[in-house]
């Protein structure tokens, strides 16, 4: 995190002259110079460094160049959409990847695995951005059922915008995140498919099959809870990624997230913004990992014992 | 004699798989054909899409031949300028390609550079760029690629960005790929580091760097071929999303996702044919290169070919 902060620091410090970009290049020098001062660029570089890391901890990203407002009101503002977003479609990637993925692990050759097989290797080569206006065009230009951009009405929570409690924000919400999780649903089957045919191998499931248990409850009682952790940490490290990836989503279907004010940053040489970007997705990408670890302690029987053994 | 050479070829190994698997044959052959078409752009191309004479006003928004209103003269149709979408099309193709060579030659290099160093030095140098690959490989390429773009534009003034843009974006997409070419070199190097060859040449006195570069670099080519033909396709993708996002190369050279991104905004009134024929274009082309990857991938591993 430290690593992270240091290099967004110095990005934020070294690269470009802020100043410049605030003031516009026909500003007088008195005026640069007292902007120079109120940003507190003239300390040395330990102290600026310290105080940006404070200001980091409390919250404090410093002031857009390019909208001139808090950074870290912007990406209050809009944060829940992206996470909204990136939950939502995480959960239909788990969800349908872990059935398809299933499905095409017991029936291995039949005609339905393979059509889900070939679509899935079609998604991995399909980039993001296809996939998204394909969809628009044929859902919202050519059958008009849904929207294109933007979120909808929203509700307002206390600080947190939500679109889950209006038909318009759910309607919206289904495009940009069924595009955002189908790569990441491709990879869920094919991991799902390998570990259910890796385990319906395995003697215990033979025995399962000796005692005469139901089929349904062997594949889903015993087999899938076995493969199911390499999936979370599948989807733990993939988070991130689906983080990473709603930049483009986010630009395609408009969407007011924290990627299209990474993209607008990235686009203007907004460098407090880009710099706070970059700190909340490796603070996220942590969180994931402290969370991914939690979660095997309690689906993982063994990592418990393990531990209240030693 | 090209019969011949086709025998000889056709005899190898590697040959002999290609030509019995026909994924890889029709794949290939989408691939240079649309590597022929941009190389020979100028000629193979009809109108020349940056010739502000051979583009006017009144042909913009034809429709393709085969719909109401589309002319024989541009048979996809043209966009919002009168460009013919075919020719801009290759000429859009060209600009990727490029990107996508260029940043993936200089992703190896500097990854099989810093892997075969760090498999044949080890110690603390491998430790640390081992570390850093590992860093790297968590987040994810595009987010880096965009990063590093981001911290170019912040560097290099508005003006010249505009020139420079190409090259920042090969920089960028060729700082994000590295590591895969680090981590496999690396592997394949500590294999080939005890093998006899490599101690001879040690005894009879060759320098490290001979011996790094000239002897090992040739036996550890084949898994690196390998993820290069990936990394292309994936390159090519990232260059096209780079560009769709509107930070990629300047919308006066463009490629196939600026093309894309153009045509995204025509999308409500009708015109679907100028996103439509450069997705599919960039659909075929990297799916063409994935197979091509997964085929050689089998092809040049000696533990699938024994099964």
């Amino acid at each position: 995190m430290i690593v992270v902060a240091f290099v967004s620091f110095s990005l934020f410090n070294f690269v470009g002259d802020p100043v410049n970009s605030m003031t516009g290049e026909d500003a007088s020098d008195e005026r640069r110079a007292e902007v120079r001062d109120v940003l507190g660029l003239n300390d040395p570089v330990y102290v600026q460094f310290s105080r940006f890391l404070g200001n980091v901890i409390q919250g404090d990203f410093g002031i857009s160049y390019q909208l001139k407002r808090e950074v870290s009101d912007l990406i209050a503002e809009r944060m829940p959409a992206t996470l909204e977003l990136v939950f939502v479609s995480a959960l239909i990637a788990i969800i349908s990847g872990v059935i398809l993925g299933v499905y095409t692990g017991i029936h291995r050759d039949s005609f339905i695995s393979n059509i889900i097989l070939v679509i899935s290797l079609a998604g991995v080569s399909l980039p993001t951005f296809i996939i998204g206006i394909m969809l628009i065009y044929l859902f919202s230009v050519i059958l008009g059922v849904l929207p294109s951009f933007g979120r909808g009405e929203v509700t307002q929570l206390g600080f947190w915008t939500t679109g889950f409690l209006t038909t318009s924000g759910l309607k919206a919400l289904i495009l940009p995140s069924v595009t955002l999780s189908l790569f990441q649903m491709t990879y869920v089957i094919r991991l799902v498919r390998a570990e259910m045919m890796e385990i319906l191998q395995t003697d215990y499931i033979k025995f399962a099959k000796a005692r005469g248990i139901k089929r349904s409850a062997i594949n889903y009682k015993h087999a899938l809870k076995n493969g199911l952790i390499p999936v979370i940490t599948i989807t733990g490290i993939n988070i991130g990624t689906l983080i990473a990836f709603s930049i483009i989503t986010e630009t395609v279907f408009q969407w007011p997230g924290m990627g299209s004010l990474f993209i607008k940053a990235v686009y203007f040489v907004d460098i407090p913004i880009m710099s706070a970007y970059m700190i909340m997705v490796a603070f996220i990408f942590v969180m994931i990992n402290f969370i991914v670890d939690i979660t095997y302690y309690f689906i993982d029987p063994r990592i418990r014992l393990k531990e209240e053994g030693s | 004699m090209l019969l011949k050479m086709y025998d000889k070829i056709y005899d190898t190994d590697i040959g002999y798989s290609f030509f019995n698997s026909k994924l890889a044959v029709i794949s290939s052959t989408i691939f240079f054909i649309i590597l022929f078409c941009s190389v020979f752009a100028g000629i193979v191309a009809p109108y020349n899409p940056f010739d502000p004479a051979s583009v006017s006003l009144m042909d913009a928004f034809t429709p393709p031949v085969w719909s109401e209103g589309g002319s024989f003269s541009f048979i996809l149709g043209t966009d919002q300028q009168g460009r013919d979408m075919f020719s801009t099309m290759i000429y859009g193709s060209r600009i990727s390609l490029i990107v996508g060579f260029a940043s993936i030659i200089f992703a190896m290099i500097l990854g099989v550079f810093l892997g075969i160093t760090a498999g044949y030095i080890g110690g603390r140098y491998e430790i640390i760029v081992m570390r850093l690959t590992d860093v790297q490989l968590t987040i994810p390429s595009i987010l880096m690629a965009l990063l590093v773009d981001g911290i170019a534009r912040a560097i290099i003034s508005q003006s010249m960005h505009d020139e420079m843009a190409i090259y920042v974006l090969i920089f960028a997409i060729g700082i994000s790929e590295w590591p895969q070419f680090a981590r496999v070199s690396r592997a394949s190097t500590l294999v080939e580091k005890n093998k006899e060859y490599v101690s001879a040449s040690r005894i009879i006195g060759l320098s490290n760097i001979l011996i790094m570069f000239k002897h090992i670099l040739p036996n550890i080519l084949r898994p690196i071929l390998v993820i290069a033909t990936i990394g292309l396709a994936l390159a090519i993708i990232t260059e096209s999303t780079l560009s769709f996002l509107g930070v990629g190369v300047p919308p006066t050279t463009p490629s196939l996702g600026t093309l894309i991104r153009f045509g995204n905004n025509f999308l409500f009134s009708g015109e679907w044919w100028i996103t439509f024929f450069p997705a599919i274009f960039l659909i075929v082309l990297a799916l063409s290169i994935n197979l091509l990857g997964d085929w050689m991938r089998d092809a040049l591993n000696p533990k699938l070919k024994k099964r």
